[in-house]
């Protein structure tokens, strides 16, 4: 009995855990992982020309149009620059947002603002895009204020993209400042830091994974967006409006699959570029 | 100790940035009462009539209606995978929980637009299923489980397992201390993690767009459809300040049950 009892009890415990685990992790691994491996093998899908069905016989040909079309590769690095301006942006907003709420506001302004910054995030996707719309249109509150708008195109997307995605890194930016101790601030300027010396030396290398945390969102969000540019950007095309047109328009179901792999792999090689800056592993 | 002027550089920056993010949502509400047909700077007259046009627009309630049922498919489903994937992670050491984490935050990490094409390119080309209101339900609860999952762990990570193992060594079977100690502990998470997973769903486009075939509209999908026709534009003002007022609710409602709406995205 005493023996016994251990085993039991290991048993025990180990159908319990795979009573939790295994629901969750076969919807995930066959609904999700299952759906992107479709995706990768439908790359490589043809169609036939004539009724547009899907044929699953194995070619090359989608993912050599995608690597080597003019078309597809000057939308590719407008996107990828869009993501990557985007996320400059948000970084430039944020970071003197997140030093105030975490080191210079009292404890009771501090949940007003991280209250403040966290209710656009749970605002509606299409209204914050369409306010942008409005906004910057030839007769909105900008042109009628300042006699200025950039219209409609890649700035006005820039602009909103910007504000859909600030919240995502406005939080763990703040957080990152909420966890450098004031000690080592007081010491700093104590010492006779200046207020930049502290700032690049002290507290920037605390608050870097942060940032890193903030832009894998604002990249990985920008690069898939397709909705806002329509709204805001005129004729402007992102490779998310290139994927849906083949879908959609085109109705060539594996070309879009082949499309959608480069945001799949700019992701991966960012997230992999920010691994080897070492921020990941504090997050 | 930083210095007076760079406190008040960074007080400026932060007035500016809350400036940013609130003036267009101002804007969206104070042209739902705008009498100009164009939605012309400043509003030429304040007027009460657009709201009744929302009202009687059997569009708006039938997406309305979708979006309401594919919220709560996609909140039930999330409640329950998330919930059990949590207490996994919390209250278990096993190989690969690392593994478990990463895979519940992947679908909310990865771009929309991969998400709705994968799942695309299985309803259709690979299973052969007709696009409906359950395809758009699988593919929510897909990005909802992560909402739950972040909830439920964090707040059982702050709970500890004193109690639940005082419970055990007082004689309680595992059901039991579920049961009578840790789920009444849990209870507000739980609420909290499915206000704001009903609100991801009810907000989602690009998944949806993927998910939903041609004959079923959700909310987003019927303001996007009607976003650039000139007659409906009143019609998409008021129900673009009616849900951005509503979007103070879940943040709210969900703070007052102990949950994050903050990290919870992020």
């Amino acid at each position: 009995m005493t023996l016994a009892a251990p085993t039991s009890l290991t048993v025990r415990r180990r159908a319990a855990l795979a009573f939790l685990l295994v629901p969750p992790m076969a919807w995930l691994v066959v609904a999700y992982l299952g759906s992107l491996a479709v995706l990768l093998v439908s790359a490589f899908w043809t169609r036939n020309s004539f009724t547009g069905a899907v044929v699953r016989t194995f070619t090359g040909d989608n993912i050599a149009r995608v690597v080597t079309d003019e078309v597809f590769r000057a939308v590719t690095l407008r996107t990828v620059g869009v993501a990557l301006v985007v996320t400059v942006c948000c970084i430039v907003l944020a970071v003197p947002l997140g030093l105030y709420m975490a080191k210079v506001a009292s404890p009771r302004m501090r949940l007003v603002l991280v209250v403040a910054v966290t209710t656009p995030l749970w605002a509606s996707y299409l209204v914050k895009a369409y306010a942008w719309r409005m906004l910057l249109s030839p007769e909105g509150p900008l042109a009628w204020g300042t006699g200025y708008t950039p219209g409609y195109g890649l700035t006005a997307t820039v602009i909103t993209l910007t504000y859909l995605w600030l919240p995502y890194m406005i939080i763990p930016v703040f957080a990152a400042f909420e966890r450098v101790p004031d000690s080592l601030i007081d010491a700093s300027s104590d010492l006779g830091a200046s207020d930049a010396s502290t700032l690049r030396m002290v507290m920037a290398p605390l608050v870097f994974p942060g940032i890193v945390a903030g832009s894998i969102f604002t990249f990985s969000l920008s690069l898939g967006d397709y909705i806002a540019v329509q709204i805001v950007g005129g004729t402007t095309q992102l490779l998310g409006n290139v994927i849906y047109g083949q879908l959609v328009t085109a109705n060539n179901q594996p070309l879009a699959a082949a499309l959608s792999l480069i945001p799949l792999t700019a992701i991966v090689l960012y997230l992999l570029a920010m691994r080897r800056t070492g921020a990941l592993e504090n997050v | 100790m930083l210095s007076a002027g760079a406190r008040r550089t960074v007080k400026a920056w932060t007035v500016m940035v809350l400036v940013f993010l609130y003036a267009p949502l101002l804007l969206v509400v104070i042209n739902a009462f705008n009498t100009s047909r164009t939605f012309a700077f400043p509003p030429s007259g304040f007027t009460l009539h657009w709201w009744s046009d929302a009202w009687n627009s059997t569009g708006m309630w039938t997406s309305l209606g979708n979006s309401v049922v594919v919220g709560l498919g996609a909140t039930a489903l999330a409640l329950v995978l998330g919930t059990m994937a949590a207490f996994a992670v919390q209250r278990y050491e096993f190989f690969g929980r690392n593994t478990v984490s990463f895979l519940v935050v992947l679908p909310i990490t990865l771009p929309g637009i991969v998400t709705g094409i994968a799942l695309n390119a299985t309803f259709t080309s690979a299973l052969g299923i007709t696009l409906g209101l359950a395809t758009v339900i699988v593919g929510h609860a897909t990005f909802c489980i992560v909402i739950v999952f972040n909830n439920t762990q964090a707040r059982l990570r702050r709970l500890g397992t004193n109690l639940e193992d005082a419970s055990a060594d007082l004689g309680a079977t595992s059901w039991q201390t579920f049961r009578y100690v840790t789920f009444p502990m849990m209870r507000g998470a739980l609420v909290a993690g499915a206000i704001l997973a009903f609100a991801l769903s009810f907000d989602e486009i690009v998944v949806t767009t993927f998910t939903a075939g041609p004959a079923v509209q959700t909310l987003p999908i019927w303001i996007f459809g009607n976003l650039f026709r000139p007659n409906q534009a009143p019609v998409i003002n008021v129900v673009a300040a009616a849900l951005t007022v509503v979007a103070i609710i879940p943040v709210w409602l969900a703070q007052r049950f102990g949950g994050d709406p903050a990290t919870t995205r992020i």
